[in-house]
């Protein structure tokens, strides 16, 4: 048995068996054993995927007696590998904090039986190899969010609302990838990808360009993407925080697999507008991601935005590659499908990273309003560190992680230029212009989440009696911070596996990103090179010397402490700062017309005079417009035409043999 | 004998570090000149650095680890900035930091440390003004990268070193019509973000009109010698950039000593006069309001566009 095969065979095993020490065991050994089972189920997952990408060869096994009539097939290639890399690098320290979390969040034996099971969907979704496997395991990572979405039921309407809609949303996301991936293997007369890689290709171009958008849709409601994102804002911030964190983390990034897998992958690519949508609709996800994170002031809130966001990066990644690809230039395709895959990974890191951090501060106090928050750099010193790192590596700052795809993205979209094609010309400098727009307000998001939730002065009594979380989840934490840390400086370890990962995709086979030289990462085909391990050794040094400029001219007095300027004020109180609502006012004013905020200002005149006032009322509040303006009166709709509905069945015997009579009639006069 | 890559580096760090607040006194110098007034002596920005050094460090009472930190972030990237860039010579010092989009992120790290500092002593005007800070720096970045994209098109690299050669090696360039709408875009985008009128203003003293200003108001003695230098390193780098992409000649190809010293005196010649530009035309501006400046960033967002897309519909 090859490595990769004994890896997830262990994987397996390891998953069910925590399942099963999650019901059976008792409350204090539950967390326990399910955190350790889990943190190696992903570590056996992790060995396999690391097998397939070193070894460069697929592992594929059939398993015809686990499933009735189409058995299970699993195939685990460099690309699936990836994806398997990044859930399991998110999922043992997920699982860490999962211990610690214990202690705080939802406890019960359901709970901690479904966790794992949830973690294996995701780790063996990427392993699929034919659609019936895909398809379970989908409906198996649906059902098992679901749950955990609602584990917090009793205690929150909010939760019971979120799993309502992540139920709907995901199952009509489901549909779409059934129907789409059965017309695609009904064409193909088979259903493995092996006979679906085989005949993709050569398919009528209408039923192609049909399974993709269908799939487009699929796994685009699962990736988050505008206009199907609605589920994630109420979802991700009602889920316990770790859950959150591979939600957001991990399982978004399988609907862009899905995506890429299907349209470049079994499709074998297509027409340069499969790439102009894809683009279109990571330009759209991305700024109006980031556009209600930056007006988000509950921090689960904005970091689930945020992940709209990235996944609309990402997808502006994968769309550019798939126009380049059909136009031909292979290497800047491979560049933009590195850079969406790169960016997989660091989002995984950081966006994982940040939702463990707004969970060690929901458990110490209570709250998500970042207009609550506050002063927590001094009482929760780890939690404010690691998520600082989250932060900055989010916003795309060099040296950290997120600056080397954004990179990457860019140098990919700026070298297709000149270019004879129009729809190139056009659509290059607008993408530039959207990922420049979403870093910089990226930028001013995180600037706010961190400064106003973490630095700055308690603005409660919360906030102010807040600690650091258990050791455990401290651990996880610092283990993500690190990992932000070192993909950000040393990427170039990530080349051969995004080689190996992309050769799988037909168009772009052949065709190599970057290669690392030294420490640096040297673009292939076009000229460009940048270097992580500089910048930051750049930092370090320029830091040490101005620090002993300063030592050397500076007062040698030790550092006092005074109040603040207060305009001559002698007393200031937390009241007097900036909020998080006040930090994002200037931006939300200038995009009035995207965000439309609903405004109240209520002024009552006191009774002697209205030159008095007597109290102002001012209520503010941003709703999603794809909610407000498409979903509720698409409810409405489907609630009055269930209105009307009722009315035929009243409950009147006369009306249903008068129904009775007419069916009968009809049928007669039919079938005669 | 010929000049080590590094020394040029090195060189490059000292001639921006020094000059840095002799440039913020030549635009005073200017400015008071055109109105009519004698000035302060064009050191005297100097002379405030030592004085700022000498005195005690005071921080606000509620701030933490991260007020004290922001001023070296800020010094140590437009350092590391200064060192990359293609001043003096265009033997690349550092390669792996030499890339206009790499530049323009570091530059960014700056703003946001500063940004977040703002907002770290938990008082009103810092908050305000990294509020504001912020505000500007993210509508900026569309122009900023856009204006990157059309500089790097024709050298086919965003790398700076190319850049400069294949300006040198085709000095019409510098005149073309996407490089003329470049500059302009560019122009505006060192306006905001070297924090210049009319975005903001530098002199300003009153606490609501603040931007920049606002959000340092709580540095004191070397901390705020620190954010001071910064900031004026920053103008350094920002008007040499412009230099160097849109007017490279006098810039050093080769390490012999001789050339690199000319190269050094055309650098500060080229700052010098955009610096004295700058003042001059800050003369004639007011400061737009706050929700004025979007206006203005979006039209240099629509130069730096017809930068790039103008020489795919004019070809």
């Amino acid at each position: 048995m090859t490595t990769a095969g004994a890896g997830l065979l262990a994987a397996c095993v390891l998953g069910l068996a925590a399942a099963v020490a999650g019901v059976g065991l008792p409350r204090r050994a539950r967390a326990w054993a399910v955190g350790v089972a889990t943190a190696l189920m992903a570590l056996g997952a992790l060995v396999a995927a690391l097998a397939v990408i070193i070894g460069d060869r697929a592992f594929t096994a059939r398993l015809p007696s686990v499933l009735p009539l189409s058995g299970v097939t699993i195939a685990l290639d460099p690309l699936g590998a990836l994806f398997v890399v990044v859930a399991a690098v998110v999922a043992v320290p997920v699982a860490v904090y999962g211990v610690g979390y214990a202690l705080h969040g939802p406890d019960g034996r359901a709970f901690h039986a479904v966790v794992p099971l949830f973690v294996l969907s995701l780790l063996l979704v990427p392993a699929a190899g034919s659609v019936t496997t895909l398809l379970v395991l989908w409906e198996l990572m649906a059902v098992a969010s679901t749950l955990l979405v609602l584990a917090d039921h009793r205690r929150s309407p909010a939760a019971r609302d979120a799993g309502q809609w992540y139920a709907v949303m995901t199952h009509l996301g489901l549909v779409a990838i059934l129907i789409g991936l059965v017309v695609f293997a009904g064409h193909a007369g088979g259903e493995s990808f092996a006979v679906l890689r085989a005949r993709g290709p050569h398919l009528s171009s209408s039923v192609r360009s049909a399974v993709f958008l269908l799939a487009l849709v699929g796994f685009g409601s699962k990736a988050g993407v505008v206009p199907l994102h609605v589920w994630l804002p109420k979802a991700h911030p009602e889920a316990p925080s770790h859950i959150s964190a591979l939600m957001s983390g991990v399982m978004v990034n399988l609907g862009v697999y899905g995506i890429v897998r299907v349209g470049w992958d079994l499709l074998g690519g297509g027409p340069r507008w499969w790439g102009v949508v894809v683009l279109a609709v990571g330009a759209v996800s991305a700024l109006f991601g980031v556009l209600h994170a930056l007006v988000s002031s509950d921090l689960k809130r904005l970091l689930a935005y945020s992940t709209t966001e990235n996944v609309g990066l990402m997808l502006i990644g994968v769309g550019a590659a798939g126009l380049f690809a059909a136009d031909g230039h292979r290497t800047l395709a491979a560049i933009a499908m590195a850079a969406a895959l790169l960016h997989v990974l660091n989002h995984a890191l950081f966006k994982a990273l940040l939702f463990l951090g707004a969970g060690s501060v929901l458990t110490a106090t209570g709250t998500r309003d970042l207009d609550r928050l506050g002063g927590l750099a001094r009482s929760m010193p780890v939690t404010t560190a690691t998520f600082a790192v989250g932060a900055l590596a989010i916003a795309a700052l060099p040296p950290l992680n997120g600056f080397v795809s954004e990179w990457l993205l860019l140098q990919s979209l700026v070298h297709s230029l000149p270019s004879t094609s129009a729809t190139v010309a056009v659509a290059m400098p607008v993408a530039v212009a959207v990922v420049a727009l979403t870093g910089g307000l990226a930028a001013a998001t995180f600037v706010k989440a961190l400064g106003t939730g973490f630095l700055a002065r308690a603005r409660s009594e919360e906030a102010e009696a807040a600690h650091d979380p258990t050791v455990a989840m401290q651990v996880a934490m610092v283990a993500l911070a690190g990992g932000c840390v070192a993909a950000g400086v040393a990427p170039t370890v990530a080349a051969v596996p995004l080689e190996r990962a992309t050769a799988v995709l037909g168009p772009l086979s052949t065709a190599v990103a970057f290669r690392g030289s030294g420490s640096s990462l040297r673009l292939n085909g076009i000229s460009g090179s940048m270097s992580p391990a500089a910048i930051a050794v750049g930092l370090v040094i320029a830091a040490c010397v101005v620090l002993g400029m300063l030592r050397a001219v500076g007062s040698p007095r030790a550092r006092r402490r005074a109040e603040a300027w207060g305009c001559g004020r002698t007393v200031q109180t937390a009241r007097m700062e900036y909020t998080a609502t006040s930090f994002a006012e200037p931006l939300q004013r200038v995009f009035d017309d995207v965000l439309r905020p609903d405004l109240d200002l209520d002024v009552s005149h006191a009774s002697e005079s209205r030159y008095h006032i007597d109290a102002v009322r001012y209520r503010h509040g941003i709703r999603d417009a794809v909610d407000t303006g498409i979903y509720q009166p698409l409810l409405r709709a489907v609630g009055g035409w269930g209105r009307w509905a009722r009315r035929v069945q009243n409950g009147s015997i006369h009306r249903y043999l008068a129904y009775a009579l007419v069916a009968v009639l009809t049928v007669l006069v039919v079938a005669r | 004998m010929t000049v080590g890559d590094d020394a040029v580096a090195a060189l490059q760090v000292l001639v921006v570090t020094g000059s840095a607040p002799l440039l913020v006194g030549v635009t005073r110098k200017v400015r008071a000149l055109l109105e009519g007034r004698a000035g302060a002596s064009v050191a005297q920005p100097w002379r405030d650095l030592r004085k700022l050094f000498g005195k005690e460090r005071i921080v606000p009472e509620h701030a933490s680890w991260v007020f004290g930190v922001a001023p070296l972030v800020v010094v140590s990237t437009v350092s590391l900035v200064a060192a990359a860039v293609p001043f003096v010579s265009t033997r690349a010092p550092l390669a792996g930091v030499g890339d206009l989009f790499t530049v323009a992120y570091l530059l960014l790290v700056g703003t946001v440390a500063l940004a977040l500092a703002g907002l770290d002593p938990g008082t009103a005007f810092g908050g305000m003004g990294a509020s504001r800070e912020m505000t500007i720096a993210a509508l900026a970045e569309p122009t900023v990268l856009l204006a990157v994209f059309a500089l790097s098109v024709p050298a086919r690299s965003s790398s700076l070193a190319r850049i400069v050669a294949a300006t040198l090696a085709a000095p019409h360039r510098a005149v073309s019509v996407e490089s003329l709408l470049a500059f302009a875009a560019f122009a505006v985008v060192v306006v905001a973000e070297a924090g210049r009128l009319p975005v903001d203003n530098p002199a300003t003293h009153l606490e609501l009109t603040m931007v920049h200003e606002a959000m340092v108001l709580e540095y004191a003695g070397p901390d705020l010698a620190l954010v001071e230098l910064g900031a004026a390193m920053r103008l350094v780098v920002l008007l040499g950039l412009m230099a160097s992409l849109f007017a490279p000649w006098g810039i050093a190809t080769t390490a012999r000593p001789a050339q690199v010293a000319l190269a050094t005196l055309a650098f500060v010649a080229k700052v010098g006069v955009l610096g004295a530009a700058l003042a001059g035309f800050e003369v004639f501006v007011a400061k737009l309001r706050l929700f004025r400046v979007p206006e203005l960033l979006a039209a240099s967002f629509v130069l730096a566009l017809l930068a790039v897309t103008v020489s795919f519909f004019l070809a």
